[in-house]
Order: C-alpha cells, then sequence, then structure tokens
C-alpha cells in the first residue's frame, strides 16, 4: 500500500497542446522506473487515453459504476499489457457531466491513493466543471503549454486558478519545441514562456512526428522507441518528477551543420 | 540586439515575429490579470487624470495609465508628465513625473529671486 502518494493535475487551459500524451508516456516511463502508477481519464466528455494507451477495447467498466458502487475498483481498473505497474481508470459516459461534482472526484482518487505511487489526472481542456472537479482532487499539477501566444495565455488562467486553490507545486512543460524556429525567432522561447508565466520548467518536449506514429499504433512512445527525440524528453522529465537532476535539453544544439552554426551566429548578441 | 535584428533594421524588414509574440503576450496578460474590463480601466484612467488634473497641469495627450505584469504581479504604472502646478503656478521641468522634487527644487528658485 501507497503511503505518499502524488496525485497530479495534468492540465492546459487550451485543448489539443499534449495533455493526453504527456499523461500517457509520464505514465508509461514512471510504471517503468518501478513505481505503481494510475492514469486516470478526467475528460469525460471526450476520452481518449484509453485510445492512446492502447487499452480500448479492455474496458469493461469505468469510474461512473465505480462510484455508482455497481463495481469495485480493481474491476474497473484496466492495466497495461507490457507494462503492469500501469493501470488505467476509464472516464465514464459523457452524461456524468450532469451530475459529477469536486467530491465524486476526491473520493475515487482517494481510493487510487490506497494502492498506487502515482496518480495522473488527465484534465480536459477549459477553465469550467470538469477542469474544477479534477482540481479539486488534485495536490500537485503539471500545465502544459506551446510555444504559441494562444496557449501561453490560457496556460496564465489556469494557473491563476491552481494558485487561488493552494495546489503546489505547479510546474510547466512545453510541447511541440521546434528547435529551428526557435533559433530563428520566429518561436517563443524557453526563457520568453516561462518568464512570462513565472513557473520553474519540468520540461520540454521536442515535436516529433512519431507521436503521431505511436498514437496510430496506441502504443506510447516511452514503450519502445526509445530513442525518439519526443520519448527521450518523457523519460527525462518522469525522472525530474523522481527528484533526479537532468539536464534541459538545449533546443538549438538539436539541430547541427552549417545551417544550424550559421542560425547560431545571426542570434549572437552584438549590444 | 542581435546580427539578425541588424540586417532586419537594415533591409527594413519586419523584426521576428517571437518578440511581437512576447511583446503581445505581456500586455494581454496585464488585462487578463487585473480582472479589469477594457471599459473599467479606461474610466479608472479618465478619473485619475481628472483628480491629477486638480493639483498640477498635465499634458493629457502624453499622459499614459497602463497595467505593467511582472512574475505574475501586476502594477497600475501612471507616467503623467506635469506641465506646471495650478497654485503659485509654478513652471515645473516639463516632461517629468517627480512633482515632489521638482517642486521643491522650483519654489528654491521662487525664493532666490
Ligand atoms: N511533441 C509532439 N509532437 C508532435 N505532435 C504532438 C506532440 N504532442 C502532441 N502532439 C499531437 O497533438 C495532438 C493533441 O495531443 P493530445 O491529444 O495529447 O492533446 P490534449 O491536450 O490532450 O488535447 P485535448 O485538450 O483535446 O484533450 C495529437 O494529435 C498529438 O499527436
Ligand atoms: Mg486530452
Amino acid at each position: 500500500m501507497a503511503t505518499d502518494t502524488r496525485v497530479i493535475l495534468i492540465c492546459s487551459g487550451k485543448g489539443g497542446v499534449g495533455k493526453t500524451t504527456l499523461t500517457a508516456n509520464l505514465g508509461i516511463s514512471l510504471a517503468r522506473q518501478g513505481l505503481s502508477t494510475a492514469v486516470l481519464d478526467a475528460d469525460f466528455g471526450l476520452r481518449n487515453l484509453d485510445l492512446l494507451l492502447g487499452l480500448e477495447n479492455r474496458i469493461v467498466y469505468t469510474a461512473q459504476e465505480v462510484l455508482e458502487e455497481e463495481c469495485r475498483l480493481d474491476q474497473a481498473l484496466v492495466k497495461h499489457k507490457k507494462e503492469s505497474n500501469l493501470s488505467l481508470l476509464p472516464a465514464g459516459n459523457p452524461r456524468m457531466l450532469d451530475w459529477l461534482k469536486p467530491d465524486d472526484m476526491k473520493r475515487i482518487v482517494d481510493m487510487l491513493k490506497e494502492q498506487f505511487d502515482y496518480v495522473l489526472i488527465d484534465c480536459p481542456a477549459g477553465v469550467e466543471d470538469g477542469f474544477k472537479n479534477a482540481m479539486a482532487a488534485s495536490q500537485e499539477a503539471i500545465v502544459v503549454t506551446n510555444p504559441e501566444v494562444s496557449a501561453v495565455r490560457d496556460a496564465d488562467r489556469v494557473i491563476g486558478l491552481l494558485n487561488t486553490n493552494a495546489i503546489k507545486p505547479v510546474q510547466l512543460v512545453l510541447n511541440r519545441v521546434r528547435p529551428r524556429m526557435m533559433a530563428n525567432q520566429e518561436m517563443l522561447s524557453i526563457a520568453d514562456v516561462t518568464d512570462i508565466l513565472a513557473l520553474p520548467l519540468l520540461g520540454l518536449v521536442l515535436e516529433d512526428e512519431q507521436v503521431i506514429v505511436s498514437t496510430n499504433r496506441g502504443e506510447p512512445l516511452t514503450l519502445n522507441s526509445v530513442n525518439s527525440p519526443a520519448a527521450k524528453c518523457y523519460l527525462n522529465i518522469a525522472k525530474r518528477l523522481q527528484g533526479e537532476d537532468i539536464p534541459l535539453i538545449n533546443p538549438a544544439e538539436e539541430s547541427s551543420g552549417f545551417g544550424a552554426k550559421f542560425r547560431r551566429l545571426m542570434q549572437t548578441k552584438i549590444f | 540586439m542581435t546580427l539578425r535584428d541588424i540586417i532586419n533594421k537594415l533591409l527594413r524588414r519586419q523584426p521576428a515575429s517571437a518578440s511581437t509574440a512576447r511583446e503581445r503576450l505581456q500586455l494581454v496578460l496585464a488585462h487578463d490579470r487585473s480582472d479589469l474590463s477594457t471599459e473599467l480601466l479606461d474610466q479608472m484612467r479618465r478619473e485619475i487624470l481628472e483628480v491629477v488634473a486638480k493639483y498640477v497641469e498635465i499634458d493629457m495627450d502624453e499622459g499614459a495609465v497602463s497595467l505593467e505584469t511582472e512574475d505574475r504581479m501586476t502594477a497600475l504604472v501612471a507616467n503623467l508628465p506635469i506641465k506646471r502646478t495650478l497654485n503659485g503656478q509654478i513652471k515645473l521641468i516639463e516632461g517629468s513625473n517627480q512633482l515632489k522634487e521638482n517642486s521643491q527644487e522650483a519654489e528654491d528658485k521662487d525664493k532666490g529671486s
């Protein structure tokens, strides 16, 4: 039985920035480190975590039946085929949204806390009830954003809400970083985003086509191709969560050759 | 300033979009964080100018009351160039908003003459 379970909300404000992908990969990576991990799909309206983990065909019961006491928690939990330390608690029917309250989320999470080291909550986009319910059950949070104005603005809204609800620590993951665009100063830099949001950076994730390939297969990147750029990033994030001191990737060094040298020269501060 | 910025200037090209993004974000977040609507902010700006205008003559066109944000702290920043004070008709240094210091200086000058 786990004693100091970490319950982490994975949220963003803006939709489609990579919350579910991060939840799946972080879940796999933590489980690989021998930590018993539960991922909870709190996006009841548009559930997807089951699909990213390749577990969509193995769902029998969901969080809904657990709350309605139609089944036990362990009957609803779906263990990952290849990573037995990882379990998914699937989202129920979208109609759950009509009656779900913050206390319901707390009840589910309290049950999960009894047997897991980590509970990762995949949050819906937006700052409405779905987000607020999930926040009520969380202790700490990871805010996912992209280096784009709309994603950063929405992240700021969410950070404000997390702060007023005493969620801490709140850490940042900057997803879909494109080194070449950053070098050309056509994309907000890492420092721009961390300065503006005033959050510690838990990690960045490079833009990587392999993310889509792995989604197609229903096998998170961290399960197999640890050599893909994004997979390395996800693994590093998991290690940092565990307190390991892993240096950040320098996006400028990710692109090499003459082009990259030239771009670095162009970026050199002259005065 | 970077080499790229200089080349952009020379070619009269637009600056790289990241700096535009940063500036626009800083502005919009100052407003988001203050939770003040544009109307309320405008009203406050007008009222602040009215109050200040009771005591000193300010340049209404030059005056700026804005929100700035850094480290999740938002500050209301007023930059009001003072033309002169109303009582005593003392001429102040134009373009300065440091009323206290300047009026002291001006008074001293008055006495001397
Ligand atoms: N690092 C990355 N590189 C390339 N594509 C990515 C990356 N991260 C996420 N994506 C893609 O972005 C899309 C959205 O990702 P995801 O579903 O994880 O976002 P989300 O925040 O959970 O969205 P929603 O708000 O709808 O729940 C997906 O198509 C995913 O494959
Ligand atoms: Mg999602």
